[in-house]
């Protein structure tokens, strides 16, 4: 990614040399090695801490519901799979479109700091990106990982690498492919599992939410100005999960809410503090759509009403349950 | 004194010790590791450096029962059903994590006492153990905190495939007595001291072992509070709270009521600066704005608790924050702004 780098800060520092906008959005580099911040970027100057690299892995959309809304144009950087959620939020009126100027920019899959460190790393003192290999350097040593074997769960199943929105793209000569598997293999796997052995499973990865909202807090989806959990008047607000049963409402509930609309961006998995893998929610909502509506790719464009935003006279009836024996 | 066993013989002890105690140890389930108590079944993880919830949990737990109501007709009843108290050991607290209980104790032990967090106090014993390999995310050493040589009512190190233990205190003395089956005298204290020194080199070299403290101070509070840099510091924070509920020393909760139908069940439960709702009264919420319910989490940790601790900050550099925010956004980023470069 070094080559679109340059390319990447090039653009932004000619967008502020003409005025076209006043702000970027983009990754800064944090303090450790694999810390990547998002962060505005209000001149050139401040664009020398700039970085994109395979520790980028934020999605920067949601942001623009705030940075939208100041004045003046902000340009935003959106890998392919963040181009979705742009859309997204596009389609529902969250942010001001004519306020962005949306560059999309390539990539060749993003790093999981969480399985470098699975495999034992600690101390780390800098970590090179060498093609296909991640060398990471510690205080006990180095390791030497195959860049394949330590990306994000998303990018095995990538959404592909165009763009599905922006005003201008940064792409690299040699574009990687990074995608291994299909989105839904560990949801049939869930399916074919009887349902206690399925309870069991969400029990077991529910059971270790610490209710951080994290996953919530990052979705570009989950976008209401007060969100049922937070209303004191919902009777539903809760600061931590006192029980099993609420440990998996708040889950089943924001998994309804953002069906339909969750453009499976894998943000909620990648920040879980407990690794808890909520996409396998999502995803089995995505495939259910698909198989009850028609496939159907939320944030692919700004227009298309959503399924369940939509009513049409041959829409699933409310008896498929039975008639798919409620087990699924 | 120092005492020592072969590590295989660790269930023996665990056996030992929960015959006659409740036993807290770093224990997986899920894939997570978390201070939990032990019971034979347990898969017990004293190499985990960092449980993600800290050992502060133990004696605060993220949600508890303080008193009930129930009402039946014109009478309502107040009943405490409050946890019963038991004496326990939690075994395998780094040093970090033992730092902080005498930074919550400053909080719940002063003057009104919290008699639900002292209780659990009162009856813990606490077993620290020395870290063999720290992180690059450590930086307790800015702390004062030795984490080749942990404080607590005895001290543990895995060295070389032997557990060694010094009692510190009275309940250390009582706890190392009982386990007078399993534990000998050490007479290679030398190997141990060794140890303890190679540990303490990596610490000095980890990334963030010197950072500059020297701003953080009562008489710079206004200075900092209105300094400009807490815009641009949390303007990616995502209010999520997960820093405040992995941190060790986080100590904020809210007391609320749940409506069971027959009656009230009055439970406290942790709370976060970081929520939007966050101390929110009829008269609204004192910190509207991200920007300042970011300040506050810092502002509190390094300048006014120590203004109100004699000059020990609220921090003690388990790096968790610093492993688990979301977008990258911590303490250490926040004291280098602040605080400029290194010393
Ligand atoms: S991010 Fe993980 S731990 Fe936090 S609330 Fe969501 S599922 Fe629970
Ligand atoms: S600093 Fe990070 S962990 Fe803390 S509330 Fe903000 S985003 Fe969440
Ligand atoms: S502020 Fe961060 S580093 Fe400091 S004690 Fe809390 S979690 Fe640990
Ligand atoms: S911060 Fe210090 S005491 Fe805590 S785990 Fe790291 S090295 Fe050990």
């Amino acid at each position: 990614m070094q080559e679109i780098f340059g390319l990447i800060k090039e653009k932004a520092e000619k967008l502020f040399a003409d005025g076209s906008v006043n702000r970027v959005l983009g990754w800064k580099k944090g303090e450790t090695e694999y810390d990547r911040i998002p962060s505005v970027f209000e001149s050139a100057e401040e664009l020398e801490e700039f970085v994109y690299d395979g520790f980028c892995a934020a999605n920067l959309s949601k942001y623009l519901i705030r940075e939208s809304r100041e004045d003046g144009k902000i340009a935003v950087l959106l890998k392919p799979c963040d181009s979705y959620s742009f859309n997204q939020l596009v389609k529902e009126h969250r942010i001001k479109r004519d306020n962005i100027y949306a560059i999309g920019i390539d990539c060749d899959g993003k790093l999981d700091i969480d399985k470098i460190k699975a495999a034992g790393v600690k101390a780390i003192q800098s970590i090179e990106e060498n093609g296909s290999e991640v060398i990471v350097h510690t205080l006990y040593g180095d390791k030497k990982f195959n860049r394949q074997d330590v990306l994000l769960e998303r990018c095995l199943c990538c959404k592909g690498k165009d763009h599905v929105s922006g005003d201008e793209f940064i792409l690299a000569q040699n574009r990687v492919d990074t995608t291994v598997k299909d989105r839904f293999e560990d949801v049939r796997k869930l399916e074919a599992m009887t349902p206690d052995e399925r309870f069991e499973f969400w029990r077991s990865e529910l059971s270790k939410c610490i209710r951080c909202n994290a996953c919530r807090n990052v979705c570009p989806a989950c976008n209401c100005i007060k969100c049922v959990f937070d209303n004191e008047d919902s009777g539903v607000a809760a600061k931590a999960n006192v029980d099993t049963f609420e440990e998996n409402m708040f889950h089943i509930i924001r998994a309804f809410h953002v069906a339909g609309r969750c453009t499976d961006c894998g943000e909620c998995s990648r920040v879980c503090p407990q690794h808890i893998p909520l996409h396998l929610l999502n995803r089995k909502f995505i495939k259910d759509i698909d198989e009850l509506y028609g496939e159907f790719k939320a944030g692919a464009d700004t227009e298309t009403k959503g399924p369940l935003t939509d009513y049409r006279t041959g829409d699933a009836e409310p008896s498929l349950i039975s008639d798919r024996g409620g087990s699924n | 004194m120092y005492y020592k066993m072969k590590v295989e013989k660790l269930p023996e002890l665990y056996a030992l010790i929960a015959s006659e105690k409740a036993l807290y140890l770093p224990i997986e389930q899920a894939g997570a590791v978390e201070f939990r108590k032990w019971d034979e079944s347990s898969c017990v993880r004293l190499d985990c450096l960092n449980t993600l919830k800290s050992a502060k949990g133990v004696f605060l737990p993220q949600s508890e029962n303080l008193v009930a109501f129930k009402t039946e007709g014109k009478n309502i009843s107040v009943i405490d059903n409050s946890e019963t108290a038991f004496p326990f050991v939690i075994f395998g607290v780094r040093a970090c994590d033992a730092r902080s209980f005498d930074i919550l104790d400053r909080v719940f032990l002063s003057d009104p006492v919290d008699t639900y967090y002292k209780t659990r106090r009162d009856n813990a014993t606490v077993v620290t153990l020395a870290c063999n390999e720290p992180e690059e995310t450590c930086f307790c050493r800015n702390f004062g905190i030795d984490a080749a040589d942990p404080a607590g009512d005895a001290s543990a190190w895995i060295v070389d495939g032997e557990l060694y233990v010094r009692p510190n205190t009275e309940k250390g003395e009582t706890f190392v007595s009982r386990l007078s089956q399993l534990l000998e005298e050490a007479s290679d204290v030398e190997k141990l001291e060794a140890a303890k020194q190679s540990v303490r080199d990596i610490l000095g070299k980890l990334p963030f072992a010197e950072l500059n403290l020297d701003r953080f101070k009562g008489d710079n509070m206004l200075d900092i509070f209105h300094d400009p840099a807490w815009k641009s510091l949390s303007e990616s924070c995502l209010g999520c709270g997960t820093c405040t509920y992995v941190c060790p020393t986080c100590q904020c909760y809210d007391i609320k009521d749940f409506d069971t139908g027959s009656g009230i069940q009055r439970y406290r439960t942790w709370d976060s600066c970081m929520f939007s709702d966050f101390t929110k009264t009829a008269g609204g919420q004192p910190r509207p704005s991200q920007v300042e319910r970011f300040r506050q989490r810092f502002m509190h940790k390094l300048v006014y608790y120590p203004m109100n601790n004699d000059d020990i900050y609220g921090c003690v550099g388990c790096g968790r924050c610093v492993a688990k925010c979301p977008v990258s956004m911590n303490i250490v980023k926040v004291i280098k702004t602040l605080g400029g470069e290194k010393k």
